[in-house]
């Protein structure tokens, strides 16, 4: 969703979900090249009817200037997560291993702990977090997906 | 501006820049609203709008100040002015409790659709979010229940800002727009050049002009083909001013016609085509028509849960064609198979072109069997009632009503049995007749909405019907109709209780009348008179229609009727939760009242 960049925009997004009863899974937003407008990626749940009806609430609302359903066409999505581990011992050698597999990188290293971020498909970071040996997860920080259109055509005013 | 005119004027823009005043926030917002060509503003003064209102002051007789006293009348005031008028009703109230008390006339407004523009006071920019002195997060609160709303923090942004509520608010499905303005922002001391902007483009808001053309085609020629057709209106179609063209398209193909609460009048009520309304205690035979219809033709109406009963048994048999210029109205409760996003009056229009063009005609065989079949359910006389009661039915009283005033009047309407037998009993021909609050069912609507009916007709007959309960909920403003001459008539259909509520006791609690017996009355032509009005009480069904003349007889008094009604009526035909259309209760028949 292209967004008006104003005070009140977001809360208007998330007033119409928590009113209406619908499930917000995830809601990344930022600015983007053209300052009056912020991107907003929001992820959500329903048989169509429901997503339907999202669409044209979400189109109602005076603030949204643009919006796409990337599940209608194919798209490119990715998350970006921060997962701070135990690393001591053995355990040091097994995590590091598992960041190369997962093409991850080690951005953060003391006598005991890592930070390794990961970038990728949200079932990409769920299969790391799964990987990652009991017991040794302090903190995990996702960044919920966001995403974009394949091919030529982009969402502009 | 001004280095363009260092570079060496340019003549339009040197006599425009001659035109630009020097304004004040306050004033600007003043301004405002007179380019606007706002007569009315319906409001209350506190201190976060202390410069605006001297800033209204000012200018003296431009615009008319209807002080009201609570700032729910200023609201439901402004909105009988939009409903009656179909101009845009302005309200202008203080911050905290000024902005709180103004929502529910706002979330009234929401629900029916009505434009308004709501200017709230705010506390000054720099202490926004300090929990200042009557500080409430206005924007925060209405967000919900607005169609649009602003926080201008900048006086540069003011007139824009305004001008975009009154366009908003008016323009696509109309509804209430809040401008909430720090105090800071109107000091008098600070001044910028001021145009007012006519022309806008909101990128992001645009809203339909026309229906497709393609789908309106498609539409027409369902119609044709339909062997048990029915039309069923909405608000929408009293909002868009599609009386006319409607009438004609209804009359041009003979078809039945039901309305909702909220669209009655659009189509003349007394007229043969009409059914009644429909939906919860709608007529049988247009609830019944509803049931059996193979085509559904709904114009500007939303299926409300209390006009589609159990959305299972809704319209089973029938193709449905829904033209509404909100597309979120489309297949949100019920999937249509012809969905027509545009304004109803144009894609009525429009329908009616296309019908001409076609030549074509329904099937007269069908649509004579469809009708005696409608005529056979009429015969069911569902809304029948005792006649020879000793005491005054409250029936009797709408029609007495009808009566007295040749179903000349604008009503307004509380919320209860007496809106519901308004609606049954009182046939309006013409739209924009019938004003009450059909989404949010607020009591106390009633005689603030009056005032700004009388005051957008005043030349008209408008009265109020209410119940003991409602009444007293904006009592108050017997005060404001004081202070403005305002001719009202208020008909109190007196039950002594919150009838309602009490029917539905009856029906679902085993006659458990929890709290809703009205006790503590006060003596209403006492009050009445001590506002400085005309009270009356009646008793007697005989005394009723030469007490309701007299009353309006009384062109420029306000006259408080208490009409004591028989307390134990109940509202029918009514549709009880869970069911469908053609599950309908009837009225009890005469025997079995006596055994009862
Ligand atoms: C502000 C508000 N509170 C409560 C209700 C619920 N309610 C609906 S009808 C009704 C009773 C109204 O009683 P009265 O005004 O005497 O009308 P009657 O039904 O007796 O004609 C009540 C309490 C409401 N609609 N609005
Ligand atoms: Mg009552």
């Amino acid at each position: 969703m292209l967004v008006e960049n104003e005070a009140g925009a977001l809360s208007r997004i998330a007033g119409l979900f928590s009113a209406r009863g619908y499930n917000i899974e995830s809601l990344t937003v930022a600015a983007t090249d053209e300052a009056s407008l912020s991107r907003m990626t929001l992820v959500t749940s329903g048989n169509d009817d429901i997503v339907e009806q999202i669409k044209k609430q979400l189109n109602k609302l005076i603030d949204v200037v643009k919006l796409q359903d990337l599940a209608e066409g194919e798209h490119i999505e990715r998350e970006m997560m921060l997962i701070k581990v135990k690393a001591a011992g053995p355990d040091r050698e097994e995590l590091k291993r598992l960041t190369e597999i997962f093409r991850a990188k080690i951005i953060d290293v003391t006598d005991a702990s890592y930070i390794v971020e990961l970038t990728g498909a949200s079932r990409k970071l769920d299969a790391f977090i799964g990987a990652v040996p009991e017991g040794l997860i302090t903190e995990v920080v996702r960044s919920g997906p966001t995403g974009i259109l394949r091919g030529a055509k982009g969402l502009t005013l | 501006m001004q280095s363009h005119l260092a570079d060496g004027p340019d003549p339009n823009e040197t006599a425009m820049a001659a035109e630009r005043p020097l304004l004040s926030g306050a004033e600007i917002a003043i301004q405002a609203l007179i380019d606007e060509g706002v007569e009315y503003v319906f409001g209350y003064p506190g201190g976060a709008v202390l410069h605006i209102y001297d800033a209204l002051f000012q200018r003296g007789d431009a615009i008319k100040h209807v002080l009201v006293r609570h700032e729910q009348g200023a609201t439901h005031a402004a909105d009988g002015y939009a409903r009656a008028t179909g101009k845009c009703g302005v309200c202008l109230v203080t911050s905290g409790p000024g902005a709180t008390n103004a929502v529910t006339g706002i979330a009234t407004a929401h629900l029916d659709s009505i434009p308004l523009v709501v200017i709230t006071g705010q506390v000054p920019t720099p202490v926004i979010g300090s929990d200042a002195f009557q500080e409430v997060d206005t924007v925060g609160i209405t967000r919900p229940c607005v169609k649009h709303n602003f926080l201008v923090k900048r006086l540069e942004d003011l007139a824009e800002t305004i001008r975009k509520a009154f366009y908003i608010a008016q323009s696509g499905r109309p509804g209430p727009v809040v401008v909430d303005i720090p105090k800071d922002v109107t000091d008098p001391n600070v001044k910028i050049p001021y145009v007012y902007p006519r022309d806008l483009n909101i990128r992001s808001y645009n809203p339909a002009k026309r229906g497709h053309l393609g789908q309106i085609r498609k539409a027409v020629e369902a119609m044709l083909d339909a062997k048990r057709p029915i039309f069923y209106t909405g608000g929408g179609a009293v909002l868009d001013d599609a009386a006319a063209p409607l009438t004609e398209l209804v009359r041009a193909l003979g078809f039945p016609i039901t309305s909702t609460l909220m669209g009655l009048g659009a189509y003349p009520m007394t007229d043969k085509q009409f059914l009644g309304m429909l939906g919860m205690h709608g007529t049988y035979e247009a609830n019944m028509a509803m049931h059996e219809t193979d085509c559904l033709i709904a114009i500007g109406a939303r299926f409300d849960d209390r006009v589609t009963g159990k959305i299972e048994h809704f319209c089973p048999h029938a193709e449905i064609i829904h033209v509404d210029v909100d597309p979120s109205s489309i297949s949100k409760n019920v999937k249509v198979q012809v969905p027509i996003v545009g304004p109803v009056g144009s894609v009525v229009t429009d329908m009616l072109s296309i019908l001409r063009e076609s030549g074509g005609r329904p099937d007269q065989t069908a649509l004579a069997a469809w009708w005696e079949q409608i005529d056979a359910w009429r015969g069911i006389d569902c809304m029948r009632y005792d006649r020879s009661s000793p005491m005054i039915k409250p029936q009797f009283a709408v029609e007495t009503l009808y009566k007295v005033t040749n179903g000349d009047l604008y009503l307004t309407s509380d919320v209860g049995q007496h809106q519901m037998f308004a609606a049954q009993f009182y046939p309006f021909d013409k739209p924009r007749r019938w004003i009450n609050s059909g989404g949010l069912g607020t009591m106390g609507f009633g005689l603030p909405a009056a005032m700004g009916v009388q005051l957008g007709h005043p030349d008209a007959q408008v009265a109020c019907i209410s119940g003991e309960a409602s009444i007293l909920m904006c009592i108050q403003e017997m005060a404001t109709c004081k202070q403005y001459s305002l001719p009202i008539k208020v008909v109190l259909l007196n039950n002594g209780y919150m009838g309602m509520v009490r029917q539905w006791q009856e029906f679902f609690y085993e006659s458990r009348y929890a709290h809703s017996y009205v006790d503590a009355l006060p003596d209403f032509v006492a009050l009445a008179q001590s506002f400085g009005h005309v009270g009356m009480r009646v008793e007697q069904p005989d005394q009723l229609e030469s007490a309701m003349r007299e009353a309006f007889a009384m062109k420029d008094r306000f006259v408080f009727l208490d009409v004591i009604v028989d307390p134990s009526e109940n509202v029918y035909p009514m549709i009880c939760a869970g069911k469908g259309h053609h599950e309908m209760e009837l009225p009890p028949t005469m025997s079995e009242r006596e055994l009862a």
